[in-house]
């Protein structure tokens, strides 16, 4: 049982301040993702967890020992590299076993380990190979077997999966976190690709210049975004974002954006009287606007006109990029859609997908 | 335009370069060998097919001149004391380089690039200047005409080298290496040991090799730094060269013996290890 606190932790490097100010719990077991654009801190907060940085300020809990200035070797934890970091002058049964001599087992349960490890991550018939004769993805099988042998209290992993080809990697993805359930480790997870984050975390940290930005599970991240960077970091393509100003419409609030007008979604009604007369963002996600005349039956939409403008065809998905006077709104329907550039369309946003956001804090209203 | 293109198929230009390729290597090969063959003929060979203008090659030989100089003249000690000066010299050298090289690889500190820099400048300066003073400080010392007393010469001589090489290998090696071996239970000294030193031991062959030809070669502090306990090139230059052409031969011959078994050995961990080869 290992619970990760970190507790207003904050990393300093010359004038950067690279990790500002976190505080997260990671709990016993759980799928953790730290989630970003490069540079955001999401490395840095893993290596301060490992040990193989030490913090300007603030503190590192494993339960309820304070683990902040013990070094890595102290903290009973594994780590999986980027770069994989398989030694390339040991075999990958040595790489392997390597942690277990370290700590110490016997010949036999070190062999017992490895064969348990190798077993796991299908690379058996690797063992007596040394790392140059792998290929990129039996090397990070090998890492990741190293990385579990030990049965870490805390499993590290650094953008594990971004050295992989496309293919590789989906595969990977589901098998990591199948294995992660079946040895139930508190992992701790770096990346920068939000398919990964959404597919794997049980819940995603989303981290922007240092600052956590908001924890939740992928849904919620994904539905209920706590600011616009979120909204527009997850999803793809990004969140539509426009400016509206809150206005009155006779008895009624209006959205006003220029050239149109939305209702407000349900559930904001009532906490909009407090805006009227500022600015706003209002998101949409380019996969809730519909096109055409079909709308699902259930789902209340507001309707604006438009014009196409561009076509991106993806097979699966086609991304329509819809004038609406001069803004330009992205819409993802599945499949393919029979308009051409220069039609006159009609699209319907969900309502219930509709956000709101603060223009000046970039924070959700709700 | 087709003509041309049917002369040089892949398999005639492969043809060509391997060619080009071996042809090379054997014209570099003799240019190489030929003189240590002819010195070594020289030296074996009996002093009146030397001295016979009829002959091109000798055809008798003798151990006679590599015996005399060996064991009459005393270069056998003296080689002995050049294998200890440049052993020592090693040592010493990677016991102080090694670190360095380590910390300026791997820590980034203030005036990290001036104190790189500044290395070198121990270089600036002929040894020619330092001749006197460095004599009367090592006979304060009571180093002079002491093997430790050559070998701290040459080891002030070749640590700039020896610390710039070493800093450039170890910062080939990935950092990850050693941080993984951190996570997985080592000390950052123990890391180093065990992963970082055995990656680097083609780069740190190549940085002995170079130490070891150095202070092999070197003739002028040795020469002045030592009386009755000379290395082997400062043997020779007070010895051989006084004597008959034949026994200077087989001093070039003694002089050039040891130095090739080294580098011989040092090679092997020189070209690959593991089947990785380290830039």
């Amino acid at each position: 049982m290992v619970n990760v606190t970190l507790d207003h932790v904050t990393k300093i490097f010359g004038k950067v301040r690279a990790v500002d100010n976190v505080s997260l719990k990671i709990k016993h077991g759980e799928f953790m993702v730290l989630l970003g654009p490069s540079g955001c801190g999401k490395t840095t907060t893993l290596r301060l967890i490992a040990g193989l940085e030490k913090p300007t300020s603030g503190r590192i809990l494993f339960n309820e020992e304070d683990v902040t200035y013990l070094p890595p070797r102290a903290r009973n934890i594994s780590m999986v590299f980027q770069s994989y970091a398989v030694w390339p002058h040991m075999t990958v049964y040595e790489n392997i076993a390597f942690p277990l001599k370290i700590k110490k087992y016997n010949e036999e349960e070190i062999r017992r380990r490895v064969k348990w490890a190798a077993e796991l991550l299908k690379i058996e018939e690797l063992l007596n190979r040394y790392p140059h004769q792998l290929s990129g993805g039996q090397r990070q099988r090998v890492a990741v077997a190293r990385a579990i042998v030990v049965e870490p209290r805390v499993l590290l992993m650094d953008e594990p999966l971004s050295n992989l080809d496309a293919v590789l990697r989906v595969r990977m993805r589901s098998e990591l976190k199948k294995l992660q359930r079946q040895i139930k480790v508190t992992t701790i997870y770096v990346t920068h690709d939000q398919v990964e984050a959404m597919t794997m975390g049980d819940r995603i940290a989303v981290m922007n210049e240092g600052k956590i930005m908001q924890v939740g599970v992928p849904r919620e991240v994904y539905y209920r975004p706590a600011n616009t960077f979120v909204a527009g970091f997850i999803g793809s393509p990004q969140m539509n974002f426009i400016e509206v100003t809150v206005k009155t419409e006779g008895e009624k609030i209006v959205l006003d954006a220029g050239s149109f007008n939305v209702p407000p979604p349900k559930g904001y009604d009532r906490v909009l009287d407090k805006y009227l007369g500022k600015t706003l963002i209002l998101g949409i996600r380019p996969e809730h606007i519909y096109v055409g005349d079909y709308v699902p039956s259930n789902v209340k939409v507001v309707t604006l006109n438009g014009k196409v403008d561009f076509i991106e065809t993806l097979g699966s998905d086609t991304i329509l990029h819809i004038g609406v006077d001069d803004t330009i709104i992205i819409v993802k329907v599945p499949g393919e859609v029979h308009v051409r550039v220069g039609d006159n369309v009609k699209i319907h946003l969900n309502e219930d997908a509709i956000r709101l956001f603060d223009k000046h804090t970039g924070k959700a209203i709700t | 335009m087709t003509m041309r293109k049917e002369i040089f198929t892949p398999e005639k230009k492969q043809q060509i370069y391997r060619l080009l390729l071996y042809g090379g290597a054997v014209i570099v090969s003799v240019w190489i060998l030929a003189p240590i063959a002819l010195i070594a003929l020289a030296a074996l060979s009996t002093p009146r097919d030397l001295y016979d203008i009829h002959k091109v090659l000798p055809t008798s030989f003798t151990l006679d001149h590599m015996y005399k100089l060996l064991f009459v003249l005393g270069a056998w000690q003296a080689l002995i004391n050049s294998i200890l000066v440049a052993l020592l010299t090693i040592g010493l050298s990677f016991l102080l380089g090694l670190p360095a090289g380590y910390a300026l690889s791997r820590f980034i500190f203030p005036g990290r690039d001036t104190l790189k820099l500044l290395v070198l400048t121990t270089r600036m300066f002929p040894v020619m200047i330092l001749a006197i003073p460095l004599t009367v400080l090592y006979i304060q010392l009571g180093l002079s005409d002491t093997l430790v007393g050559v070998a701290l010469a040459h080891t002030s001589m070749v640590l700039p080298f020896v610390i710039l090489i070493t800093s450039s290998i170890f910062a080939s090696v990935p950092v990850e290496y050693e941080e993984a071996a951190m996570i997985f239970g080592l000390s950052h000294a123990k890391a180093f040991l065990k992963v970082t030193l055995p990656l680097a031991l083609p780069g740190l062959a190549a940085s002995a090799i170079f130490t070891f030809i150095m202070s092999w070669n070197e003739v002028f502090v040795a020469a002045i730094l030592t009386f009755t306990n000379r290395t082997l090139p400062a043997h020779i230059l007070t010895t051989a060269l006084a004597s008959p052409d034949y026994f200077k031969f087989a001093a070039g011959l003694i002089m050039t013996i040891p130095a090739m078994i080294f580098v011989f050995i040092a090679r092997k961990y020189l070209v690959t290890m593991w089947g990785i080869t380290l830039r």
